[in-house]
């Protein structure tokens, strides 16, 4: 069990010795020997990590088409591999071998480095989140001040996507999305200084360790009322900042074609589904580190109940998704601005009164 | 403290070069069969020999009104950074420091009225 539990810690351990058994031939002095075994072991966790996201991707895509062919009464992929599990394979090899396309009229430089905007920040984000215990690429003293940062770098990206392809459908979606995520933002960041609050400090470890005791009562969904109001405007802004419907009004299919990514094609457009797919797992990690306690849970391994954790929001995300039909463009920044902003502002005067009657009475 | 921040660095180009690598690989394997009709701007219901390059150009100038969100965005973002250190330093501050942020989140509270009842919240 204990091996289990720490399986990945005890590979990275034993990498990292070898690594040093076979740097010791080199005869160097200790200090560099450490500095290059540490850089290649960081390199090593962040490809592993990145192949591990892609992978997460795939099986995304496919749980999505999967879920909402359930939700619609159909059946879903089910002719590449076994249940159509081969299904994200075959497209992203499509994705690979189709045509790119890039208007006459659009700025190419800005047209081309629009989907490596979106795709990198969303990876960068990940380099501070817990997967398990003692599992963390990096451990940052602003964790969650570095994942809002970011995150908010996207926006850019999409908004270079409309504005390169100088095309008005594009644009429009350009311009949607960078007013929603904006202001999105504003609500998700306000309600994760309630959480902060109660921790006191911005390490995303420590918020875990924080929310250790009481076999997971002590996770901040459970500290009433701040947590589960923290947690719900955390949500909804998190499904908007990640274009979700019922807030995709930025790519609202059946109003302005597809928004920003109207004129991409082939691999560009790979990059942004994928970008939104990372944001999208993104979210839901930050969500389930903030809130439900992390990595922590009885019996099986830490990084196990993070993924079961991550999923069942995830699988929630997706619930809502294939149930709600799309805002109005005005009601959209009208919630968020007139219900979610004042809700967060007043969770946190509450968070500031409740957190000393929370900890005298052990909940947090 | 260096290393932390080093690591964070070498995830950043990693970050980078991953889509820069999808891309360069797509460039690699795709066929490029370009023509004058695949090449026009997308548009919904119009032959593209009916629609001029002058057309096609949606670079205008926007609406004021779209940027008055960007400046309420920028005052509470803003607002966010005091709050951050404020909320981790809370607990060893205590009362002082509450009524300080009540008083100064009750300041924002009266500008985002005024945005609001001056109708700047709607989207028109």
């Amino acid at each position: 069990m204990d091996l289990l539990n720490n399986l990945f810690v005890n590979l990275y351990d034993w990498l990292a010795g070898a690594l040093h058994a076979l740097a010791a031939g080199l005869n160097l002095v200790k200090d560099a020997e450490n500095a290059i075994v540490a850089a290649v072991m960081s390199l090593v966790v962040i490809v592993v990590l990145l192949l591990w996201l892609v992978l997460m991707v795939l099986v995304l895509i496919w749980l999505e088409r999967k879920n909402a062919a359930r939700i619609q009464d159909r059946v879903g992929p089910n002719r590449v591999g076994p249940f159509g599990l081969l299904q994200p394979v075959a497209d992203t090899i499509k994705m690979f071998i189709k045509e790119d396309i890039v208007p006459t009229n659009a700025d190419r430089l800005v047209h081309t480095l629009a989907p490596i905007v979106v795709a990198a920040p969303a990876v960068l984000a990940f380099a501070v989140i817990p997967w398990g215990k003692g599992m963390f690429p990096v451990d940052l003293n602003i964790g969650v001040l570095w994942v809002v940062a970011v995150g908010s770098i996207g926006t850019i990206g999409i908004f270079m996507a409309g504005y390169g392809s100088n095309n008005k459908y594009s644009l429009l979606g350009g311009m949607r999305a960078v007013a929603q995520m904006v202001s999105y933002e504003v609500p998700q960041v306000l309600t994760i200084v309630a959480i902060v609050l109660m921790t006191g400090s911005l390490s995303l470890n420590k918020i875990v360790d924080a929310q250790s005791g009481w076999g997971g009562m002590q996770w901040y969904i459970f500290a009433f009322p701040v947590g589960p109001i923290a947690f719900i405007v955390y949500y909804l802004s998190a499904l908007a900042e990640v274009n979700r419907t019922p807030f995709d009004i930025p790519e609202g299919e059946s109003e302005i074609v597809a928004g920003h990514h109207t004129e991409y094609s082939g691999m560009k457009w790979g990059l942004f589904y994928v970008g939104e797919y990372f944001n999208f797992f993104l979210v839901c990690t930050i969500a389930v580190t903030l809130f439900f306690g992390g990595w922590q849970g009885p019996l099986l391994p830490p990084y196990v109940w993070f993924l079961i954790k991550v999923y069942a929001l995830i699988l929630l995300g997706m619930w809502i998704r294939m149930t709600w039909p799309r805002f109005r463009v005005d009601q959209l920044m009208g919630f968020a601005w007139k219900t979610l902003v004042p809700i967060a502002l007043v969770n946190i005067i509450l968070a500031a009164l409740a957190t000393p009657i929370l900890k005298a009475i052990g909940l947090i | 403290m260096l290393d932390r921040y080093g690591i964070v660095a070498l995830f950043a180009v990693v970050a980078a070069l991953f889509p820069a690598i999808a891309l360069a690989m797509a460039w690699i394997i795709r066929p490029k069969k370009p023509n004058q009709s695949k090449l026009t701007t997308y548009e919904c219901g119009l032959e593209f020999e009916d629609f001029p390059e002058a057309a096609q150009n949606v670079w205008v100038q926007f609406r004021v009104q779209y940027y008055i969100y960007a400046l309420i965005f920028v005052v509470f973002d803003i607002e966010v950074v005091f709050l951050y250190p404020w909320a981790v330093a809370y607990n060893a501050l205590g009362l002082f420091a509450l009524v300080e942020m009540a008083i100064f989140l009750a300041i924002l509270v009266v500008a985002l009225a005024y945005a609001w009842r001056k109708g700047l919240l709607e989207w028109i």
